[in-house]
């Protein structure tokens, strides 16, 4: 099973957001606020049709990152980390198929269940497709310090 | 038009100079996208940044980089809020150790700039085409949902019904004080001017969409703007103008129902004008909203052809001055919730060529109306009472000048913010709701003391 290092995994789950980062059709790198969310295996995200142009992007080139920058969004950790991986854009259901986020989402988000029982008020923002990372490289900074080099693990194996 | 307009490099440098640090980009020569966090000196005026080459990582001087800020405030039990981001690309140059940043193009979004129900408003375009490339690809079309509840609840905008049962119940209760009560015409005057409002609702959209009115308009709210299910996909337009449709024809039979059996010269013509006045409200080529003529249209539709129309049902024809004195103060404070609910969209108006009230006039004078319109529905309360036309108990309508003082103060700061402003024209609402049920009790009374004490007059005469 591939699988990221505890510390970064932590980070993971407790990141109220974190930083996508798909490759646009000009190879440049697009960088997109979300909420990671964290299974244990995969890095899910969500994504309303309203704001898809990402999921262009990422139909282009599945290569992807997903970085925790912020102290404020873990919760006050300084630790830093950045997830390199290949995306898959989930859309079998845009209406309801994310829904299976749900709990992890409200977990971060408790407020998103309230805005849910109103959909009517903005039906489109809950027409939403999932972003599936499957983390291939991990870089690490413990502290968070960038002018300290990251530690580097390939996913599945120790940190090198 | 496109949901975040690009930002100029400065502009984006200068925002990004306000966040605690900033997220340095690039892909790298794995083809994936890397992300360090870097402590940038950021310099807006030469376009510039300059921070240390993050260790152990080597950034690439032949392709565009980018620096992000990102920024949210959790709030525990809730999530969080104050979100805003912003983006900034240019090539970066190594010069011992330091990378200096040239920043060209930039985008970012700050929801105290853009509210995010605007921002997601002009957004809709991209979930279209979204949806759109999904149908071309799967070969069948793919449309967003909602629930059959929600749907109907928005398409016709259901809640606003009471601006129809208001006036018909108290035309029924002015006729029964008076003597006359036909509970299945009751009904069906009920259903049948309830089926010309959604009529008039669903044709609103199909006639505010082939203007533009409706696709112009970026800052809607539950109260102004339209349903909007055309713009989002969720019934065609087709379907919306094929039901305004249906929701006519069954008004007309209804109306015919009761021509046939409860028909009078007054119900003919009060029928045909509330018709023309309805159609005509969005529809070529009157278009009385269009005109400036929203209001007059509306508070004589909802106002003395809804509560004269239900009278006359009642009676056979017979007409009265107290029908028409009572429908007064309905009909002007249910023009006020259109007038109101035109302030935020007012540009978007403008741009469709609708020029309602708050298009032509100043805020102040907008305001100054609606503090005379509000002034003289109490007025002619007052005076329908003392003249004898009215019976006392209807001064309890007095009782909701409180919420006009509060619509009425809340209107001048809140006058260009559409979505502050979504309080003052729910309270708008409740003051047209509330001063209906008060005066709907004050009938109930006088129908109730004229059951018990018929000696008992409550009128002044």
């Amino acid at each position: 099973m591939a699988t990221v290092p505890g510390p970064v995994a932590a980070l993971l789950e407790a990141a109220l957001v974190g930083e996508l980062t798909v490759i646009d059709a000009d190879g440049r790198p697009v960088t997109y606020p979300l909420i990671p969310l964290w299974d244990g295996e995969r890095i899910y995200l969500t994504s309303s049709t309203l704001f898809s142009r990402k999921l262009e992007h990422i139909r282009g080139n599945p290569k992807v990152s997903v970085s925790i920058t912020d102290p404020v969004a873990v919760g006050g950790s300084p630790d830093r980390a950045t997830i390199q991986g290949d995306a898959r854009v989930i859309e079998d259901d845009p209406h309801g198929g994310w829904e299976r986020l749900l709990p992890m989402w409200e977990k971060k988000e408790p407020s998103i269940v309230y805005f849910l029982k109103a959909r009517v008020a903005l039906p489109l923002f809950f027409e939403r497709a999932l972003i599936e990372v499957t983390p291939r490289r991990v870089l690490y900074w413990s502290g968070g310090d960038t002018d300290v080099a990251p530690v580097v693990a390939t996913v599945g194996q120790e940190a090198a | 038009m496109r949901s975040t307009p690009e930002l100029d490099a400065r502009t984006g440098l200068d925002k990004l100079a306000g966040y605690p640090f900033q997220i340095l980009t690039w892909v790298d020569d794995a083809g994936y996208p890397i992300s360090v966090a870097v402590d940038a000196r950021i310099h807006p005026t030469e376009l510039s940044a300059r921070f240390a080459t993050p260790a152990g990582l080597t950034v690439p001087t032949d392709r565009e980089v980018s620096l992000t800020g990102s920024h949210i405030r959790p709030q525990p039990g809730y999530g969080y809020d104050e979100r805003r981001h912003v983006t900034v690309w240019g090539p970066a140059t190594n010069a011992g150790g330091q990378l200096t940043f040239t920043g060209r193009t930039a985008w970012g979004w700050d929801e105290s700039e853009v509210a995010f129900f605007e921002y997601s408003e002009r957004s809709v375009a991209k979930s279209r085409k979204y949806f759109d490339a999904l149908s071309a690809e799967r070969g069948t079309p793919v449309k967003p949902k909602l629930s059959f509840g929600f749907l109907t609840l928005r398409t016709t905008r259901l809640p606003f019904l009471t601006a129809t049962i208001i006036p018909v119940l108290l035309g029924i209760l002015i006729a029964a004080s008076h003597g006359f009560f036909d509970l299945g015409a009751a009904l069906l005057t009920i259903i049948g001017a309830s089926f010309v409002q959604l009529g008039l609702n669903v044709a609103n959209d199909v006639f505010d969409t082939m203007s533009g009115a409706d696709d112009a308009n970026v800052t809607p709210t539950q109260f102004s703007g339209g349903s909007r299910v055309i713009q989002y996909g969720l019934v065609s337009f087709r379907q919306m103008a094929t039901l305004s449709t249906i929701f006519y024809v069954l008004a007309g039979l209804i109306g015919l129902v009761l021509l046939a059996t409860h028909g009078s010269t007054a119900l003919l013509v009060i029928g045909v004008v509330g018709f023309i006045v309805s159609l005509g409200y969005t529809a070529p080529p009157l278009k009385f909203v269009y005109r400036g003529l929203g209001e007059v249209a509306v508070a004589l539709g909802f106002g003395p052809l809804m509560l004269l129309g239900a009278y006359v049902v009642q009676t056979g024809g017979a007409l009265a001055w107290e029908p028409f004195v009572a429908s007064i103060p309905v009909a002007l404070l249910v023009a006020l919730i259109l007038y109101v609910n035109e302030i935020p969209d007012r540009r978007s108006d403008a741009r469709a060529g609708k020029r309602t009230l708050p298009v032509r006039f100043s805020p102040r004078t907008i305001i100054t109306g609606y503090n005379v319109a509000v002034a003289a529905a109490m007025v002619v309360l007052v005076t329908g009472v003392v003249a004898g036309v009215l019976p006392v108990p209807v001064l309890v309508m007095l009782a909701t000048i409180p919420l006009a003082l509060r619509v009425s103060r809340g209107l001048a700061p809140n006058y260009d913010n559409p979505y502050a402003l979504m309080a003052i024209m729910g309270v708008n609402v409740q003051l047209h709701l509330r001063a209906g049920l008060l005066l709907i009790a004050a009938y109930i009374v006088v129908l109730v003391v004229g059951a018990v004490a018929p000696a008992v007059s409550l009128f002044l005469r």
